[in-house]
């Protein structure tokens, strides 16, 4: 099946497009906005709205029906399987299926003193557009900060209760950040508390292969935003807490 | 005075009451500390400027030596003074010789309060003077051109300060009052000022004061052409709010973002940290009659807009305690609001319509400022025009002073040129047929507006009280604004905030209380 846009009959290809351009209004800038869509491929552009911006900048509205028709049933999508769940569908989970908060503690830790990351993932402002971990309903954040020993983190997350640990590292010079993330698990590990929570590490170098490898049950790398690790996190501890239902 | 909401005063009275218990708990605290921040702003104001060999910017320089080398709860002040006083040079020449290493700040015989205020004097008073001289030009514009009731704000955000001079020269050609040049992602967190002009940022441009002289320059030429006086803002929250507020006295910015709590809530810096810093470059912008503006409005992009709406009052009331204790006359206080309710709430318009009237006539001679939908805005571009119409309508009918635009590619993009020109135009329409609907209109006694401006006021009242019982510390600990809960001694900038020595001097802070004191 072959489609077009849609305007008021079957395959007219209408379209519509506004644009800028850094010329005043004038016929010949009205010329001009008509090659553009035409060059866009729209047919017989008509420009029906133009007007100064600013000196030196006007602006168009123009209406026509584009050439391109698309074979709907050769369109493949990779479906997304793994997606990350947006705020509300997270704390909508955390509101049906715990009658509690979620506890987050994050922290750049060792000798980093870099915090982007972990203030990217945790802070209420979160960035480019994606909240932080503080601003979600039913988690409680805790963000630490920079150049926290692992022993001060262990003991923080132990006094609130944590579910879930992040850990930021930055710096990977002289392959630092695998002593102290490694230094992280033996701890945990010792004092008997790696079981009970979620482990997550991040950072500019981290890969989730590399956490795995290091006894980690996450790693996140760039371009990585509070809802990924929210919803891994969440997932994680829905699926343990199906799991020990199971086994009772 | 206008009461269309029949707000009981006597509520309104013990609000004030409250907050004002609050800040003066802070205050005592405030008034026995300083900074880095405080004192690498004294130092910009005494004309100390520049970076050295590694960028490094003279007054993080000179503070850091003397907190490693010296005692900073003496104030720079007295630093600087002893080391003029030994090594005989004037403040330039120091500088000079200091950036090469001739001279240190530190080992030098440490002079009293009346011989540092008597070495000095010369620099404060260049500062001072400059900064009343910037106050000055700005009365001369505002005396030429006369300003509207409501005025337009809209933001610019290129990261190349060359092209926010042409989107701000564009938006105020086409109707704009008020520009913002957005600051770069992360700087609120850098403890130091960026140096010179700058042309790469991420999601906004430095604040720089080369930055801030460039726009000014463009602006003043505009403002002439236009017969507008255009309005220059920035932002000071963050770990450097009162260097960017001495910046903003010395190039004449009109505005100043200058929270006193939002670093705390939405950066998690340090609150004593903040809290002292919050003072000085109050203070600054109180000397330089610049406005500073709050930032109540983020609470609701946090927190749900009808739940938490006497939060934002409360705060409102907070902010004004404090800015009162900063020498700040009301006319220069830009609270902050926000229409960031679902409008998909029945009657949302109604409760909108509500807290901008509250707060209209809480602080009847306050330049308030009011933010626009973003919450609730998702990519729909023409959804978010509507929205916006209904919030040009609130902000015409209540009288808002600061009226930052809408975008309809909100979430979206950084405006395009033609995004700002069309919320422009659309705020205009609905400023120029409406005009006088605000005076037209009253509010049905007991009605559904009435009665939910006495909701908020009364749940605000309540919340003030319990935080004056706590004390301020405290309930940021509980997280009382936007659900976030700040420990007194957590977050970033701690290790900056020192106690005064009985012999602490600050003589640039000292001289602009005096100045206020005399008055």
């Amino acid at each position: 099946m072959k489609i077009k846009p849609y305007g008021d009959t079957l395959n007219d290809g209408k379209v519509q497009v506004s644009f800028t351009l850094p010329v005043p209004k004038s016929a010949k800038g009205i010329a001009a906005a008509k090659e553009i869509a035409k060059e866009m491929g729209i047919i017989d552009p008509s420009v029906v709205h133009t007007e100064n911006l600013s000196e030196g900048f006007s602006f168009y509205v123009v209406y026509g029906s584009v050439k391109a028709a698309i074979d709907f049933d050769r369109i493949h999508v990779e479906e997304i399987t793994n997606h990350a769940l947006d705020r509300e569908e997270i704390e909508k989970i955390i509101k049906d299926e715990f009658d509690r908060n979620i506890v987050f503690v994050g922290a750049s830790t060792g000798t980093d003193a870099h915090t982007v990351g972990i203030d990217a993932i945790m802070n209420m402002k979160g960035f480019a557009g994606h909240y932080g971990l503080e601003r979600y309903q039913g988690i409680d954040a805790y963000n630490l900060g920079s150049q926290v020993l692992n022993e001060d983190f262990i003991k923080f997350a132990r006094d609130k209760n944590a579910d879930v640990l992040l850990v930021s590292q930055t710096v990977t010079q002289k392959e630092v950040h695998l002593k102290n993330m490694i230094e992280l698990v033996e701890l945990l590990e010792s004092e008997g508390m790696r079981d009970k929570v979620i482990l997550v590490a991040g950072g500019a170098r981290i890969t989730h292969e590399l956490a795995k490898e290091l006894g980690y049950d996450a790693g996140f790398g760039p371009g990585s935003f509070a809802e990924d690790v929210a919803t891994f996190a969440i997932t994680e501890l829905l699926n343990r807490k199906r799991g020990e239902n199971n086994a009772n | 005075m206008m009461n269309k909401l029949n707000i009981n005063q006597s509520v309104v009275e013990s609000c004030r009451k409250y907050a004002k218990i609050i800040a003066n708990d802070v205050q005592s605290f405030i008034d026995q500390h300083t900074t880095v921040s405080v004192e690498r702003a004294t130092l910009r104001l005494l004309g100390v400027d520049g970076t050295d060999e590694f960028q490094v910017p003279l007054p993080n320089r000179i503070v850091d030596d003397i907190v490693k080398n010296g005692n900073i709860s003496l104030g720079v002040s007295t630093y600087l003074a002893s080391a003029l006083k030994s090594s005989g040079l004037s403040l330039s020449d120091f500088l000079i010789a200091y950036k090469n290493e001739e001279v240190n700040i530190c080992g030098h015989e440490i002079i009293d309060q009346d011989a540092t205020f008597n070495i000095l004097k010369p620099y404060y008073d260049s500062g001072l003077k400059r900064i009343l001289e910037n106050k000055a030009k700005r009365t001369d514009f505002l005396t030429k051109f006369p300003r509207e009731k409501t005025d337009i704000y809209v933001i610019v955000a290129t990261g190349n300060i060359d092209e926010d001079v042409i989107q701000a020269v564009s938006a105020a050609e086409a109707g704009a009052d008020i520009i913002a040049v957005i600051r770069s992602t992360g700087q609120s967190l850098l403890d130091y000022v960026p140096y010179g002009k700058t042309t790469e940022g991420f999601g906004g441009t430095f604040a720089t004061q080369e930055n801030f002289k460039i726009m000014r320059k463009a602006l003043d030429e505009v403002s002439f052409k236009l017969g507008r006086y255009i309005y220059l803002v920035n932002y000071a929250s963050g770990l450097c709010m009162p260097e960017i507020a001495a910046m903003g006295a010395l190039e004449r910015l009109d505005v100043l973002l200058n929270d006193s709590m939002y670093g705390i809530i939405f950066r998690d810096i340090n609150m004593q940290r903040t809290f002292v810093d919050q003072y000085f470059s109050r203070l600054i912008n109180a000397y330089a009659g610049i406005i500073i503006n709050t930032g109540e409005d983020n609470y609701l992009t946090t927190s749900d807009a009808v739940e938490e709406a006497h939060t934002v009052t409360a705060s409102q009331f907070i902010n004004e305690a404090f800015a009162k204790k900063a020498h700040l006359p009301s006319k220069l206080m830009g609270l902050g609001h926000a229409f960031e309710i679902d409008p998909e709430v029945e009657d949302s318009f109604l409760l909108e319509l509500s807290q901008a009237q509250l707060a209209r006539e809480i602080f009847p001679d306050a330049p308030l400022k009011y933010m626009p939908p973003t919450k609730h805005i998702n990519g729909n571009i023409f959804k978010a025009y509507q929205q916006n119409v209904m919030f040009n309508m609130v902000t015409t009918i209540t009288g808002q002073s600061i009226h930052l635009l809408g975008m309809m590619t909100e979430a979206i993009h950084t405006p395009y040129l033609s995004d700002r020109y069309l919320a422009i135009k659309n705020a205009k329409m609905i400023q120029k047929s409406m005009k006088s609907l605000g005076d037209e209109i009253s509010y049905k006694p007991e009605g559904i507006i009435q009665k939910r401006a006495v909701e908020v006021l009364n749940s605000a009242e309540k919340l003030l009280k319990q935080i004056a019982e706590d004390g301020m510390f405290n309930s940021l600990a509980k997280g009382v604004f936007a659900q976030t809960k700040r420990s007194e001694n957590g977050g970033k900038g701690l290790s900056g905030v020192f106690r005064k020595n009985k012999n602490y001097v600050n003589v640039v802070l000292e001289k602009m209380e005096e100045s206020f004191n005399e008055n």
